[in-house]
């Protein structure tokens, strides 16, 4: 099945283009293709991960050769290994999840099956970019699935706010991708090849200098910030949740988020050639994880709040796989890689299943603030009852999987007690802003009667999934036991093997930690103890910045957008006047030379026809006879062209012209004696058609 | 004297005399079955290209008659195309010879056949006499086939303007080869440059202008079969009113066969054409100025047509220049990309052609407006035709993109050969804007197809071959454009045809 791994993206391509050409007017065909097709995928997947595991994890490798330029090979070609594997049942489960839940949330919508259609194309370039075995591949992959988050931010098209956050989302991840792409030529540059295993032996025996290879690893982990939203290009995230929630789910929770940390994790050997870069990773992880965790903490919006617990947890990852990156640089081992991949695993699961888990809340409630729920526990077991799993395993409560992921992070945190600290603050603040979601939306009394009296259960298509991903939720991370010796640290890791038996202590601290988050936010927002106005109060200033998202988007405005759209209102009126006009200009020069040309024809050419039909037959007011005119014209015009042709080179041998005169002079000639006999024969006509009058 | 009798070695003909032999049977096939026969005939016709083409693969590489046919690289690459154009044309044939010709089947696969035999002789052929009769056998078939509906004036008027046009670029071609003997003293395409190349020594590299005249009469001959401007203007008239499925021959077997002389007189007898010393390189300067003229001509004309095929006629004579950016880069890559582009422009304007012949089939028109709501009614036709027409345009990863990417190649790797051959630059810079100017005219029949309401759109319902034919060319246009490794390794052979050695 391995060597047929091809197949998994292609499928999903496969339906994307059926149901753009055929089934599009077929909607529950459309749907129900896109869903078989993106199961084939997900067996695929398993089948894969199957043979991986019986390979031990043992690369697979094959591409062949597009061409090359340049003296760099292009190649396409797939890469199987345990890192590939792994990403390819997250995104299959969660993408077919998210496919038959939309079924039952799509439901009704007019553009139904353009959604599936979208999905199965932003399946495709995930899946491909998982899969692809070099740099030229994934930068490809990698537009791809910009381009499909795009289409599907901005699916409601028609609301501003959502055309305006698809806008948002591209240009944000278009910078970050400026920078991937720079990295990538460097990579490219000094290496001769984009294959990886090519790339990373070459790193490895030291052809990049240590300063470019930094550059080159922070120019690369760029493109990871903006897709992965890290900081300071964080804010495109929080506005996607426009989009439809199923897409929120698996693009911007469980998958495409997840290919900047998936890159870190791929380019791996880049980055620790350079433990400078690999601290820079670090920062921003960390940085983007406080932060992010910090504003969910007073965010009213359900969907906003899960958004910014993405940016916090990608944060984590991002972190563990920059302390990996440092520590081997300096020679320590490090859980770094194995915490991250771990995470971003059992994140995929609990994420998507918090989102879906929105979704079937709002498609009850038809509002996104929280502030207008509760109680809905009553109404809606099985969405509140997996939405709960999800929570506890975020917070990191024993034995979900979020507590053994989140544990590896606090591991490899372990040489770098700022790190460590950081990251217990960011999961007391998860365990309870997750908390304050739940307490305010599933218990208490409802705080907007008639939404709670229409508040119902969703349809099964849309539970189903949810019990699926929490069935998920609840038993990935325990691949990872640290009992258990040949599991998922033995299969994904970077390096060498390296087991990290478990560590109580820590397990013990990250739960109280987690508790403490629930307790506190049960004792807020449940028992009231502490009323959250009162404490809002009180830390007046720090809730109103926190409120207003650090006012990142009010500093952007102010010192990017506003300066940039003056300066391109400058090159609008710039482009409108000059460019545009040269542009206009020269399709007007086209049209009106292909107007000439059609007036040459129908004038010049078929004049010179007619006439020369006259002048040989003698006959030319009969249309007969101009039409056998015409090939005695074609065979004059042939030799005259062969005259001119052969006078143009004579005159450039022999003469030794610069500017062929004679053969311009003759040329003239002949157009000038076209037009001569057309006149004639025109007013021959003319004089025809008045005695025919008469 | 010592004579000694050439060896014959007839089995290197194999595949023509197969061919020929089948083309009388397809005839007296029809006529035994008092014309009868339905579509068996052409199922039988194809067979024959089928039966041909194993031969052409037993046969392999060799020469026979002396020096007179070779099967060399280029030999060989060009049959397998003239054998699955000439395949291609009879599978979208069976809508015409159901409907329209059903007295003179026999005659029209026959005589497509002898056209077959015709371009495959013209393709072995070493010497300027067989070459002069491949062409001709190539050619009057084709007289005969454009005219085939013979009740219909645009048809007859078709055969009639090619009969006379052609027939004056066939004294012009026999006029230049004359001269060309008269000042070798050879009719041997492989010894005629080195007499050439002794003549111009003795007067000290001078140029005769009996030699200009005799390249110009040559160009004129080739150009035409090859529809280049100036000798063009029978194009659109004759691709119009003939037959589509001939049409689809004409602007691919006629085009490669054209090719193909081409080849044979100016690069293999030529030579000189391209030797520096003898020849400044304004000969490749005036290739390049016909070939700007065509893509200029055929890309600027081919916006305000109406008809299908006549758009397709003017797009026939741009792809005519940029197959001679190819030619005019004599280095390894240039006669590979002309062989390369040459074989992705036969799957892909098959292919159209295939499309378009039915849609003839099934409503009787050509006009581009009558394609509106074919994405509705026929989404697999419109995909289809959007596929062939991106893939004529050039857009990746279609096989007219790596045509095009092979040809330009070919030209910029000349031009960074030296500083007398900057001009090759600008060529390549009106050939990639004329590039854009084809993407307009190509994707108005998209935008016909798929945006333009149309309140009673045509539901093609496809017969098995025509079916297949649109389905081999879809295969084409993806196989050999995701993968073109191993074509162009097939067409690299070109260059290292008998006789050609690399400037």
């Amino acid at each position: 099945m391995t060597e047929h791994a091809y197949l998994i993206p292609l499928l999903p391509l496969f339906a994307f283009v059926m149901v753009v050409f055929f089934l599009r007017w077929k909607e529950p065909l459309a749907a129900g293709f896109s869903i078989a097709m993106i199961l084939c995928t997900w067996v695929m997947s398993i089948w894969v991960l199957i043979e991986t595991l019986a390979r031990h994890g043992e690369p697979y490798e094959f591409f062949f050769y597009i061409t090359s330029f340049a003296s760099l090979n292009f190649e396409i070609g797939i890469l199987v290994d345990p890192l590939t594997a792994m990403m390819l049942i997250v995104v299959t489960t969660v993408g077919s999840c998210v496919q038959i839940y939309s079924l039952g949330y799509m439901k009704g919508d007019p553009k139904f099956s353009r959604f599936f259609a979208y999905l199965s194309l932003f399946c495709f370039s995930m899946l491909g970019l998982v899969l692809a075995n070099n740099f030229f591949m994934i930068f490809i992959f990698w537009e791809l699935v910009g381009l499909t988050s795009y289409l599907l931010i901005g699916f409601w098209s028609e609301k501003k706010v959502a055309a305006d956050a698809g806008k948002k989302a591209f240009i944000t991840t278009r910078i970050g991708d400026l920078g991937f792409i720079v990295g990538l030529l460097l990579v490219a540059a000094y290496c001769g090849t984009f294959n990886y295993g090519e790339v990373f032996d070459k790193i490895g025996a030291g052809v990049m200098p240590l300063g470019v290879l930094t550059m080159a690893a922070i120019f690369l982990f760029c493109g990871a910030v903006g897709k992965s939203a890290q900081f300071p290009l964080h804010v495109w995230l929080p506005d996607a949740m426009e989009g439809p929630t199923p897409v929120s789910a698996l693009i911007h929770a469980a998958t495409m988020v997840a290919a900047g940390v998936y890159l870190v994790a791929r380019f791996m050997n880049v980055f620790i050639g350079s433990a400078d870069a690999s601290m820079v990773v670090a920062v921003i992880g960390i940085i983007t994880s406080v932060l992010a965790a910090s504003i969910a903490l007073v965010q009213n919006d359900i969907k906003r709040v899960l958004a910014y617990s993405t940016v916090s947890q990608l944060g984590y990852m991002i972190m563990a796989l920059g302390l990996y990156g440092y520590d081997t640089a300096q020679g320590h081992h490090s859980a770094g890689y194995v915490a991250g991949t771990l995470h971003l695993m059992t994140h995929a699961f609990f994420k998507g299943l918090l989102f879906l888990g929105a979704g079937s809340v709002i498609h009850a409630v038809h509002t996104n603030d929280i502030q207008e729920m509760g109680g809905l526990f009553r109404k809606m077991k099985a969405t509140s009852i997996t939405f709960m799993i999800a929570s506890l395993s975020i917070a990191g409560i024993f034995p979900l999987s979020g507590f053994w992921s989140k544990d590896e992070i606090v591991v490899a945190t372990s040489h770098h007690p700022i790190f460590m600290v950081l990251t217990l603050t960011v999961a007391f603040m998860t365990a309870f802003y997750m908390w304050r979601l739940c307490f305010l939306t599933f218990f208490g009394e409802p705080r907007d009667a008639e939404r709670y009296e229409h508040a119902h259960e969703s349809p099964k298509s849309m539970t189903g999934p949810l019990i699926v991903l929490g069935v998920l939720s609840v038993v990935a991370g325990w691949v990872a036991l640290p009992w258990l010796h040949h599991g998922f640290s033995s299969f994904v890791y970077h390096g060498e093997v390296h087991h990290a038996g478990p560590n109580y202590l820590l397990m013990l601290i990250s739960t109280v930690v987690a508790v403490s988050g629930i307790v506190l936010a049960w004792l807020v927002y449940h028992k009231k103890a502490i009323s959250a106005d009162a404490l809002a109060e009180k830390f007046r200033p720090i809730h109103t910045l926190l409120y207003n998202k650090y006012y990142f988007d009010e500093l952007y405005d102010l010192i990017l957008i506003r300066p940039i759209l003056a300066f391109g209102r400058f090159w609008w009126s710039f482009d409108a006047r000059v460019v545009d006009g040269m542009v206009n200009g020269t399709g007007r020069a086209t049209i009106l030379w292909s107007d000439l040309k059609e007036w040459f024809d129908v004038h010049i050419v078929d004049g010179a026809v007619n006439g020369c039909g006259w002048v040989v037959n003698q006959a030319a007011s009969k249309l007969k006879y101009l039409q056998t005119g015409a090939v005695q014209f074609y065979a004059l015009f042939m030799l005259l062209m062969i005259v001119a042709v052969a006078l143009f080179k004579f005159e450039m041998t022999r003469v030794a012209t610069t500017w062929p005169v004679l053969t311009a002079i003759f040329f003239s000639g002949v157009v000038l004696l076209g037009l001569l006999v057309r006149q004639t024969a025109n007013k021959k006509k003319t004089a025809d058609v008045l005695e025919s009058d008469k | 004297m010592d004579f000694q009798l050439p060896d014959y070695n007839v089995w290197q003909m194999l595949p023509e005399i197969v061919l020929f032999v089948w083309a009388l049977a397809v005839i007296v096939f029809d006529l035994g079955t008092k014309r009868k026969t339905g579509s068996a005939v052409g199922y039988f016709a194809m067979l024959g290209l089928v039966v041909s083409g194993i031969a052409l693969a037993i046969v392999g590489h060799g020469r026979g008659f002396g020096n007179m046919f070779f099967n060399d690289s280029l030999a060989v690459f060009f049959k397998v195309i003239f054998l699955g154009a000439a395949f291609m044309t009879i599978g979208s044939s069976f809508g015409i010879t159901k409907e329209k010709i059903v007295n003179h089947r026999g005659e029209y696969f026959g005589l497509l056949l002898f056209s077959t035999v015709g371009m495959m002789f013209l393709a072995s052929a070493s010497e300027l006499i067989t070459l002069y009769i491949g062409l001709e056998l190539t050619t009057i078939p084709l007289f005969v086939l454009a005219a085939f509906f013979k009740d219909d004036k645009k048809s007859v008027e078709a055969g009639i303007k090619y009969l006379v046009v052609g027939a004056l670029s066939s004294a012009f071609l026999l006029y230049g080869l004359s001269f060309l003997y008269g000042l070798t003293g050879t009719t041997d395409i492989l010894q005629m440059r080195f007499n050439l190349a002794a003549g111009q020594l003795s007067t000290g590299g001078d140029i005769g202008v009996i030699l200009i005249v005799a390249i110009i009469a040559l160009l004129a001959g080739v150009g035409f079969k090859l529809a280049l401007p100036p000798f063009h203007q029978w194009v659109p008239d004759v691709y119009e009113g003939a037959p589509t499925p001939i049409t689809a021959f004409l602007s691919v077997g006629s085009k490669a066969a054209g090719l193909v002389a081409f080849i044979k007189i100016f690069v293999l007898g030529l030579y000189a054409y391209y030797e520096p010393f003898m020849a400044p390189n304004d000969w490749g300067m005036l290739t390049g100025a016909l070939a700007v003229g065509a893509m200029i001509l055929g890309n600027v004309v081919a916006i305000r047509q109406k008809n299908i095929k006549r758009m397709l006629a003017y797009s026939s004579i741009a792809h005519a220049g940029y197959i001679m950016i190819g030619m005019l880069s004599m280095n390894e890559l240039g006669l590979a990309s002309v062989g390369f582009y040459m074989f992705g422009y036969l799957f892909t304007n098959m292919g159209a052609f295939a499309l378009i012949a039915h849609f003839e089939d099934k409503t009787g028109s050509c006009e581009i407006k009558d394609y509106a709501g074919l994405s509705k009614s026929s989404p697999f036709a419109a995909m289809s035709l959007t596929i062939f027409l991106l893939s004529l345009t050039g857009i990746p990863p279609l096989v007219g993109f790596f045509g095009k990417y092979y040809v330009f190649a070919a030209a910029i790797k000349l031009a960074g050969s030296g500083p007398g051959y900057d001009w090759i630059y600008w060529i390549v810079g009106v050939a990639l804007i004329t590039s854009v100017i084809a993407l307009y005219y190509y994707a108005n029949v998209i935008r016909t197809m798929y945006f333009i309401k149309n309140d009673a759109p045509v539901k093609l319902v496809f017969s098995a071959p025509a079916l297949s034919m649109v389905v081999i060319g879809l295969i084409g246009v993806f196989l050999v454009g995701l993968n073109p490794e191993p074509f162009i390794q097939f067409a690299s052979g070109i260059p290292f045809t008998a006789g050609f050695i690399l400037p």
